[in-house]
């Protein structure tokens, strides 16, 4: 200890001295006084203790979203190394303290310099073989550099988990530590047991062969418009491990540098959001220290972006799900993310200060308001505008659903009722907002609390927006 | 628990001595004592520092083409070429390249380069200087045949293996011989580990230092093996001319196939070989 204490000290001299002869050369001197902020370097996380992280040493995500706090804690009879070792008591789905458990660990000053490590690392032993997430960079405050995979695979037996990072010059004065986030999804439902010892950074040396990638390697071709920003996802880093073995992990834009072909049409921010300035096509390409990312987006800029026609309707007659022109009730959500098997994400988008929902990489989603449900029984019909960019599909077959959750008001139990509207390709027009009015025709609907939208029997739909989902008289 | 820590402790401790006493052997073998003797080959006979832009200079290096039988005895997958696509010299360095294509009803390429009937030596330093490919079912090697293997059958002509190496595990090289009695699976072997580091991502030092009495083994600065007469299971067969041979092999029964995170092209850079005698 007392010898690398001498030699950080030596390192410091040697940064003085460097930084004297360059005061000496520069004209505008530099007071004396003047040092350099250095953050901390340790490496250590959690060895039989915390390792300089804060007091409440786990900061659980919140309970609201179904957090468990309670499955979290140290196990004096469990380590891989030394005496002790952190255990997590990951709940059943129904758990009336939180379906899932997770968090994350901060360091308790400022921020570690992690600028010599290449890696994450940590021994991990389930009570059973099952799947969790786990990563870096996460602060629950800037959540600039985040690292992480979904896919640690637990052994009954302590396996070394390896997180590289992309690129350690970014982390100067990382604050996240570590995070994890553990379901039963792997399990069937069935709870299960994990711990974690000797959680620190390292420099193995062995981390190799970095193939950084952007929408997921694919060649991305999408219409964008002035003032509708497309968002850079499918961000990932591939490493071969010291052995031998492929590690994919999930990277924050911030470690990739974008460029756009032509900055007189498209301009990526730092945090990979694309941002459309004039008309014409631009691609976008990434890189991570130098490495280039595979897989682009080229868009194809039209200009402005249409808005759908202003709703007229009297405001006293309309209950509103998504409009700025109206006053829209609470919505839980506009995209349930419901996994496994949703694949639609979100790009909501602001065009001319109009918001517009954007969903890509469609199969199905749902608008939910459930909290509470609205009463529609003197409304006669749903509204909604809705566009399809580029072009559409032949075979489209777009089903909407209007769900009600009955007296119950719960999604599920025995009284629910299901509307359902079906459309095909000869109800749009590419690129051009559809006005949809859709009578209602629920012998109840005094609890109505989701609209799904979904493609079916094998229909290709990809892309659209919507607005103006209005119910009224 | 306790007990866990104790003997850890104890193994921590045992692991010590014996690196004390490994420390000990070490610092005597290299103050040649006797138990093992390090030759210093310092006369350079053959050198290729691969500085001439195009095809390897064909004074000194040929080419095996084709599949052989049986995947040149070992069910690998490649078709070797000399084409520019499987070999080139390219600012100063020789690239061995194998590309995923079908060709000649193979499904990947590479090349095979030797100096049979051109070069070859009985005894002395050979090594060579390469960075490795990676991946699963990649296997380079840089080895030496008897140069009488066209008329005697092999292992018979006997084999001297500098280093090989399977690209699922990259921090890994293995040097061997073979020979009557000690071939295939059965050769005489050892592995050499690299710390902290690894076999793709710099180039490194394989190379023999080859008497009567034995062969050294050894990567960059570190002595890894020696293998004698004594060790061998069957006839020595090291006291003749050998020519050299470097070659980067696809799928075959030592690495297994490429699989679907396989990457390619991969490609063999070997920055010089250098032959010394004396």
């Amino acid at each position: 200890m007392k010898n690398s204490k001498n030699l950080y000290l030596k390192k410091i001299s040697v940064v003085m001295a460097i930084l004297l002869t360059t005061v000496i050369s520069c004209e505008r001197e530099l007071s004396e006084d003047a040092v350099f902020a250095e953050f901390g370097s340790n490496a250590e996380i959690y060895t039989d203790a915390p390792v300089g992280l804060t007091d409440q040493f786990f900061t659980s995500f919140d309970p609201n979203q179904g957090a468990n706090t309670q499955g979290f804690g140290t196990d004096n009879n469990e380590a891989y190394l030394g005496s002790s070792s952190i255990r997590i008591d990951v709940p059943q789905p129904n758990d009336p303290d939180g379906g899932f458990i997770g968090g994350i660990f901060l360091d308790r000053g400022q921020g570690r310099n992690l600028t010599g490590y290449d890696a994450l690392t940590f021994w991990a032993k389930g009570s059973t073989t099952a799947i969790i997430e786990a990563g870096f960079g996460t602060d629950f405050s800037e959540d600039k550099f985040v690292v992480g995979t979904k896919n640690v695979v637990l052994s009954t037996d302590w396996r070394k988990i390896i997180i590289p990072i992309p690129d350690e010059s970014k982390l100067i004065q990382e604050k996240g530590m570590f995070l994890f986030s553990a379901g039963t999804q792997s399990t069937g439902g069935v709870g299960y047991t994990f711990w974690m010892d000797e959680l620190k950074f390292e420099k193995l040396g062995t981390i190799a062969q970095p193939r950084p990638s952007i929408f997921n390697g694919e060649d991305v071709v999408q219409t964008a418009f002035l003032g509708a920003p497309v968002p850079v996802t499918g961000l990932t880093e591939t490493f071969n491990l010291g052995s031998g073995v492929n590690q994919t992990v999930n990277v924050a834009p911030s470690y990739f540098t974008f460029k756009s072909s032509d900055t007189n049409i498209a301009l990526v921010s730092e945090r990979g959001v694309v941002t459309i300035v004039g008309i014409g096509s631009a691609v976008i390409t990434a890189s991570i220290n130098g490495v280039p990312a595979e897989g682009s987006l080229t868009v194809n800029s039209g200009g402005n972006f249409d808005l759908a026609p202003t709703p007229t309707r009297d405001p006293g007659t309309v209950i509103s799900i998504y409009s700025d022109h109206y006053t829209n009730v609470p919505v839980d959500f506009y995209n349930g993310f419901w996994e496994p098997f949703q694949t639609t994400e979100s790009a909501d988008f602001i065009a001319n200060g109009d918001n517009i929902l954007g969903y890509t990489n469609f199969n199905f989603v749902g608008n939910q308001f459930a909290n509470p449900t609205v009463d529609a029984t003197v409304k006669s019909n749903l509204h909604l505008n809705m566009y399809i960019p580029d072009n559409i599909p032949a075979n489209l077959d777009f089903l909407i659903s209007v769900v009600d959750f009955g007296a119950d008001g719960v999604d599920g139990g025995t009284d629910d009722l299901r509307q359902q509207i079906f459309f095909n390709s000869s109800d749009f027009v590419a690129d051009e907002w559809s006005t949809l009015e859709i009578p209602l025709t629920l012998a109840n609907r005094s609890h109505i609390g989701l609209i799904i939208y979904e493609n079916v029997n094998g229909s290709p739909l990809t892309d659209f927006y919507l607005d103006n989902i209005y119910f009224y008289e | 628990m306790k007990n866990k820590t104790n003997t850890k402790k104890g193994l921590v401790k045992a692991a010590f001595m014996s690196f004390i006493v490994v420390l000990f052997l070490t610092t005597t073998n290299c103050s040649s004592d006797g138990t093992q003797i390090v030759a210093n080959f310092t006369e350079i006979v053959m050198q290729d520092e691969f500085n001439t832009e195009g095809a390897p200079n064909n004074a000194l290096w040929t080419y095996d083409v084709g599949t052989g039988d049986n995947g040149w005895g070992n069910n690998e997958l490649q078709y070797y070429t000399d084409r520019t696509e499987n070999v080139k010299v390219e600012n100063g360095y020789l690239l061995i390249t194998a590309n995923e294509e079908e060709y000649n009803g193979s499904s990947y390429t590479s090349s095979r380069l030797l100096t049979n009937g051109l070069f070859d030596q009985q005894y002395g330093r050979f090594e060579a200087r390469i960075r490795l490919p990676y991946g699963q079912g990649m296997w380079p090697a840089f080895w030496l045949l008897g140069e009488n293997c066209d008329e005697v059958i092999w292992p018979q002509c006997g084999e001297i293996d500098i280093m090989e190496y399977r690209g699922q595990e990259p921090t890994k090289v293995h040097g061997s011989v073979h020979g009557p009695g000690y071939s295939g699976g059965e050769a005489i072997t050892k592995t050499y580990t690299l710390e902290n580091d690894r076999f793709d991502t710099g180039f490194h030092v394989f190379g023999i230092e080859w008497t009567p009495d034995y062969i050294n083994y050894y990567v960059d600065d570190k002595l890894y093996n020696q293998i004698t007469p004594a060790d061998v299971t069957g006839e020595w067969v090291f006291n003749q001319p050998f020519y050299i041979i470097i070659n980067l092999a696809v799928g075959g029964s030592f690495v297994g196939s490429p699989n679907a995170e396989t990457v390619f092209p991969q490609t063999m850079l070997i920055d010089y070989v250098r032959v010394y005698k004396n």
